[in-house]
């Protein structure tokens, strides 16, 4: 590093792809410079993402296990969360103000709704997935209607929910970027300073990260449900 | 007087609603951008992907296309155009500040749904029905007209609609970088502590958003008399990504 500076010292004091002259889209210096902001934004773009998936999957099983139960609240539950899917992000945010103020809590809710509706479906698909003959078989062996959801009905229709899940997980990490409306939007908060500023830099910075997010918890939910079912992996082979 | 009067108050004066910026300008000039963006998604999406369909190739791009797109947020390429010496953030005459920004992003916004449906729709005809116009003797363009697109249709404009949907939430995003639309008063009534502007703008969009969702399923709805007949699957409508 010595060396690099006595070589280029003029340029190596003055930040040299981000300056009131300069504005270039990617500069590694301005990644030095403001390692702890961006790590801090990455931090909150994870925990917003990972609360509001979750959130979603806490709604959708009771959801999706009623609409199963009453197949007459099935067009119900999915039409009325449809509908709120249907409603833009930017618009759905204002909306929860009221309730939750200019907080996380607002984001974490209005992604949960998104991630809500996909994952309903993923797991009455993934339900629905699940053989006859294989229920019929546990029945005939006697497991009660709680032990055949969770080691026979859950367990098969794993693969279909986690598909689901990846969908879920992914268009939430874009869509945490609106949360800037109530300047809780991790990265997006970057990226909205960025344009303000017209710093390139920065934006492309976050937007690069944010990709990168998306395909990172996508690997994790692959590699987790190559875990968890041993077994689709015997077929394949 | 709490915020939900203020919000009432806002939608119920007439000045929130006339004049230039007001919410009726701004819906207009939304639905004008959702409206060029949908028709420059269709006329570059649906001759590629119709192709491929018929061609049967270029499934991994007709596929990877939607998770491209759901990948990327809205937000980050607005910003990237908006930001760059072109298209930047010049005006477009009634698309408004932006306009051509938020025109490309969202065309390439609609293309996703556009493209991955109908690929999928085109490669869903059955084979038997294939191999039997083959058999009588069609060539591959009237294979392509009379039977694989009739057949593809119903699957297709689902497609559309689910673009519409995505397009208008996106050019409500538009707003985030000093884009047009209604978003734009949401935008700037946050940004001013107006918050009961915000929230009123947001109840127009989202009704909208609504609006626009069932006069779509009531169009296509139109356009398949024959869909009682079709042999029933099992498949939901599909749904699009989040915006």
């Amino acid at each position: 590093m010595t060396l690099l500076g006595v070589t280029a010292a003029p340029a190596a004091r003055e930040p040299s792809c981000y300056s009131a002259f300069v504005n270039e889209w990617w500069c590694a210096e301005y990644v030095d410079d403001r390692r702890d902001d961006i790590l801090a934004a990455t931090t909150e773009h994870l925990q917003i993402t990972v609360a509001a998936v979750l959130l979603g999957l806490l709604l959708a099983f009771p959801l999706a296990l009623l609409a199963r139960r009453y197949p007459r609240l099935e067009s119900t539950i999915l039409g009325v969360s449809t509908g709120l899917y249907t409603i833009p992000s930017l618009a759905l945010l204002p909306l929860l103000v009221p309730f939750t103020g200019l907080s996380a809590n607002t984001v974490i809710i209005g992604l949960g709704v998104y991630a809500l509706t996909i994952l309903v479906r993923g797991f009455l698909d993934g339900l629905r997935s699940v053989p006859d003959d294989v229920v019929e078989s546990a029945v005939g062996l006697g497991y009660g209607s709680a032990r055949l959801l969770f080691k026979v009905q859950l367990p098969l229709a794993l693969p279909v929910l986690v598909a689901a899940m990846r969908v879920a997980t992914v268009s939430t990490v874009a869509l945490t970027t609106v949360g800037t409306l109530v300047s809780y939007g991790g990265l997006g908060d970057l990226i909205s300073h960025g344009v303000q500023r017209n710093f390139r830099a920065e934006l492309v910075t976050a937007a690069v990260l944010c990709v990168l997010l998306a395909l990172l918890l996508d690997a994790v939910l692959v590699v987790a449900q190559r875990l968890l079912t041993p077994w689709a992996r015997q077929e394949a082979r | 007087m709490s915020l939900f009067e203020l919000t009432w108050q806002y939608l119920t004066t007439a000045a929130s609603w006339t004049g230039s910026g007001g919410l009726l300008d701004r819906l207009a000039e939304q639905l004008l951008l959702t409206v060029t963006a949908l028709v420059l998604g269709l006329l570059i999406g649906l001759p590629v992907a119709l192709w491929l369909g018929h061609v049967g190739r270029g499934g991994f791009l007709a596929i990877n296309i939607s998770n491209i797109g759901r990948a990327v947020p809205t937000f980050a390429l607005l910003a990237v155009l908006v930001t760059a010496d072109w298209p930047g953030p010049a005006h477009l005459g009634p698309y408004g500040r932006a306009g051509l920004a938020t025109l490309i992003a969202l065309a390439l916004f609609a293309l996703p749904p556009l493209v991955t449906t109908t690929y999928t729709a085109i490669r869903e005809v059955p084979d038997d029905v294939l191999e039997a116009a083959d058999g009588m003797g069609m060539s591959g363009v009237q294979r392509f007209w009379r039977v694989e697109l009739p057949l593809a249709l119903p699957l297709m404009m689902s497609g559309v609609r689910l673009a519409l949907v995505q397009v208008w939430a996106t050019a409500t995003i538009a707003a985030l970088v000093a884009g047009p639309g209604v978003g734009a008063i949401i935008v700037s009534g946050f940004a001013r502590n107006q918050y009961s502007e915000g929230i009123g703008a947001a109840m127009v969009v989202a009704v909208a958003a609504l609006v626009l969702e069932i006069a779509a399923a009531g169009a296509q709805r139109l356009v398949e008399p024959t869909r009682e007949r079709a042999v029933p699957t099992k498949v939901r409508a599909p749904v699009g990504d989040p915006a």
